[in-house]
């Protein structure tokens, strides 16, 4: 049981900080309420206005983010890669090449197809 | 700073040769993509066929040579054959490999139905602008300027290769990249409907809801059997079964939400009801490719996981099978009759069929060949799905081809008459239904005897009881369409048969000459199952 013992305090420390934190800071903080804090929150970006009666909205934001998401889990696999290249050799080059190819014709899609254009 | 020792790498052994099937349909789905992004609109369609069809041609050739060229990994004819690749991720035994050819046929001929153009008056049976509202000015717009999605070709390619990756999968971790591969494609084209847009995305809506639930219980399946074997690899799963190391509880937990996901997929009753909604909706040539190739693959790796990992605890999950067996036989069977729609009728006939392939499931020996003149049960089941498959996609086509000006005349009252309107198409989906009733000289009777044996054979005689009573109340129902479109006077104008292209005509003709040929002589297939042989371990 006292293997558990390590788990068992970090998530009464993670329940009691955020608990703290919510309590503190609600208690410490200054109230000064203005329109942008009463606003729904939508990712840190503008919310989007829903057309009225249903319609389309635009979803640019969305499309750079999820490419943000998956160039940088690209960067993840090749910090590891980059270390032991030396010991991968040919192989490790080869691989990686296949790999950043086959991300890369999700980006040409989605820049051939103007999901880059803002406007 | 110092970083650790590395290591001494060793490069994976990755047999590329014996993969390659796999490769080249991933391969070509990615070079879809290219094209779509490169390629001028007007050569998109032209590229995007004969580059998904070159690629199924290439890819069950080299299934064929790769099928060819394996060794018998155990002695003389029995047992396995072929090995495990990949690092243990990817069984390349006898199963998979046959699998994998059937899967491209089938693919093969669901892409001539994606490919129809003259049914649509030029265009593809898949909306031309998927994000425009249904029946706003966008909508009209891109129709009007004939846009097409291509990108359905990709998709399908993805689809088949999540399909092959699923089937042939050594362990839970790579099973489930494979059913996250074909489920994804698959829910997009669900929405992609060039007519009736809402139901189109009310079925993909529904079909991504429920797919991702059933797709998270077989994840908390495969957490809970790796807590009890501590390996994703089905072998050690194996293992620790027979050796009763782990904890009975978390094993049972694991098998039931395992099974929760993968019957979802063949849609067995309970967790059936996305079939018919998304059935309904889906552009037809997708339901077809659903009807056939996923019930395929999903079969495949029930069986697979079932025999493979989980059989020493067949003990525990036979009754349970039996049970799914009758309630889906029954559901399937039963609603069907009171169903309007041939659609939704069709998809209610996969649901029974599945109950009919469950019950050789639920009757399995292991999979083990006693005499060499028995009917495993894997043997069964993988003939079933081949005859069946080729009689879904050819009466999907015939309902691709019955039309009226809002698209296809999928109400049975418009089938009325349809036998005086066009007796060739009329008598082809005549055929298909009484493959599917499983009257003799079809490939319904030689599969549903196949399945029926070997469950006898298993023991689970009174579920063949069960299916034989159920097929009786089913061929009701496949009977009454046939009269319906014979003997009846159609209502009003009456249904029309529209002419279709040669791609149509192909798949309809293909359809009727399977389901005859494997009636007739069915023993060249049987035996190329049988010689595929067991699951390797």
């Amino acid at each position: 049981m006292n293997l558990y013992l390590p788990i068992v305090f970090l998530g009464i420390l993670a329940a009691a900080f955020a608990v703290f934190s919510v309590v503190a800071s609600s208690m410490l903080g200054p109230r000064r309420y203005n329109r942008a804090k009463l606003d729904s929150y939508e990712c840190g970006i503008q919310p989007t206005p829903q057309p009225v009666g249903g319609g389309r909205f635009p979803v640019k934001y969305y499309i750079t983010a999820m490419m943000f998401i998956v160039f940088d889990i690209e960067i993840i696999f090749l910090y590891p890669w980059a270390v032991y290249f030396d010991s991968m050799k040919t192989f490790g080059l080869i691989e990686m090449v296949l790999f950043i190819a086959t991300v890369f014709v999700a980006y040409a899609y989605v820049w051939r197809r103007g999901g880059l254009e803002w406007e | 700073m110092t970083l650790l020792a590395a290591p001494a790498f060793q490069a994976p052994n990755l047999a590329y040769g014996r993969l390659s099937p796999l490769l080249i349909i991933f391969g070509v789905a990615l070079v879809g993509v290219v094209v779509e992004a490169f390629a001028p609109r007007e050569l998109r369609y032209q590229i995007q066929s004969l580059l998904a069809l070159a690629g199924l041609v290439v890819a069950f050739i080299s299934d064929v040579l790769v099928a060819s060229s394996s060794p018998f990994s155990s002695s003389a004819g029995t047992g396995a054959f072929g090995g495990i690749e990949a690092q243990g991720a990817i069984a390349v035994d006898g199963p998979a490999m046959f699998v994998w050819g059937i899967l491209l046929v089938m693919t093969l001929v669901s892409v001539l139905l994606v490919a129809e153009r003259r049914l649509e008056g030029g265009l593809t049976a898949f909306a031309g602008q998927a994000s425009a509202l249904p029946g706003t000015e966008a909508e009209r717009e891109a129709s009007a300027r004939g846009i097409e999605h291509t990108e359905v070709f990709p998709l399908v390619m993805f689809a088949v290769g999540g399909m092959m990756l699923f089937a042939s999968a050594n362990d839970f971790l790579t099973m489930f990249v494979g059913l996250e591969v074909f489920s994804l494609p698959l829910y997009l084209l669900c929405g992609l409907a060039r007519r009736r847009r809402l139901i189109s995305q009310e079925a993909a809506m529904k079909y991504f809801l429920l797919g991702a639930f059933s797709s998270a219980i077989f994840v908390y399946g495969i957490a809970m059997v790796y807590g009890f074997a501590g390996s994703f690899t089905f072998a050690d799963v194996d293992n620790a079964i027979s050796s009763r190391v782990g904890a009975d509880g978390l094993l049972l937990l694991g098998m039931g939400l395992m099974g929760v996901g993968l019957l979802f997929k063949v849609s067995a009753a309970p967790f059936h009801s996305w079939t018919p909604d998304v059935y309904q909706g889906a552009p037809t040539a997708i339901t077809a490719f659903m009807s056939a190739c996923t019930k395929l693959a999903a079969f495949a790796a029930l069986l697979r996981v079932f025999y493979v990992a989980l059989g020493g605890a067949r003990w525990d999950w036979q009754p349970v099978v039996w049970i799914v067996a009758i309630i889906t036989m029954a559901v399937g069977s039963v609603i069907a009759i009171t169903q309007t729609d041939i659609k939704r009728l069709l998809a209610y006939s996969t649901i029974a069929h599945t109950g009919f392939l469950l019950t050789a499931f639920a009757g399995a020996y292991q999979g083990t060949i006693v005499l060499t003149n028995q009917v495993s049960s894997l043997q069964a089941v993988l003939f079933y799905l081949v005859a069946y498959g080729f009689s879904s996609i050819g009466a999907f086509a015939v309902v691709t081809m019955v039309r009226d000006s809002s698209g296809e005349a999928t109400h049975l009252s418009r089938w009325a008459g349809l036998g005086k309107e066009s007796p060739v198409v009329a008598g082809a989906m005549a055929l298909f239904l009484l493959s599917f009733a499983g009257i003799p000289l079809t490939s319904g009777f030689t599969s549903k005897w196949a399945v029926f044996t070997a469950a006898w054979e298993g023991g689970a005689w009174p579920l063949v009881i069960v299916a034989v009573v159920m097929s009786l109340v089913a061929a009701f129902f496949y009977i009454r369409i046939i009269v319906l479109m014979f003997f009846s006077d159609p209502v009003g104008e009456g249904p029309t048969v529209v002419l279709p292209s040669m791609l149509t005509s192909a798949v309809v003709t293909v359809g009727a000459a399977v389901t005859i040929l494997l009636g007739v002589v069915p023993q060249p297939v049987l035996e190329l199952a049988r010689h595929a042989g067991e699951f390797v371990r």
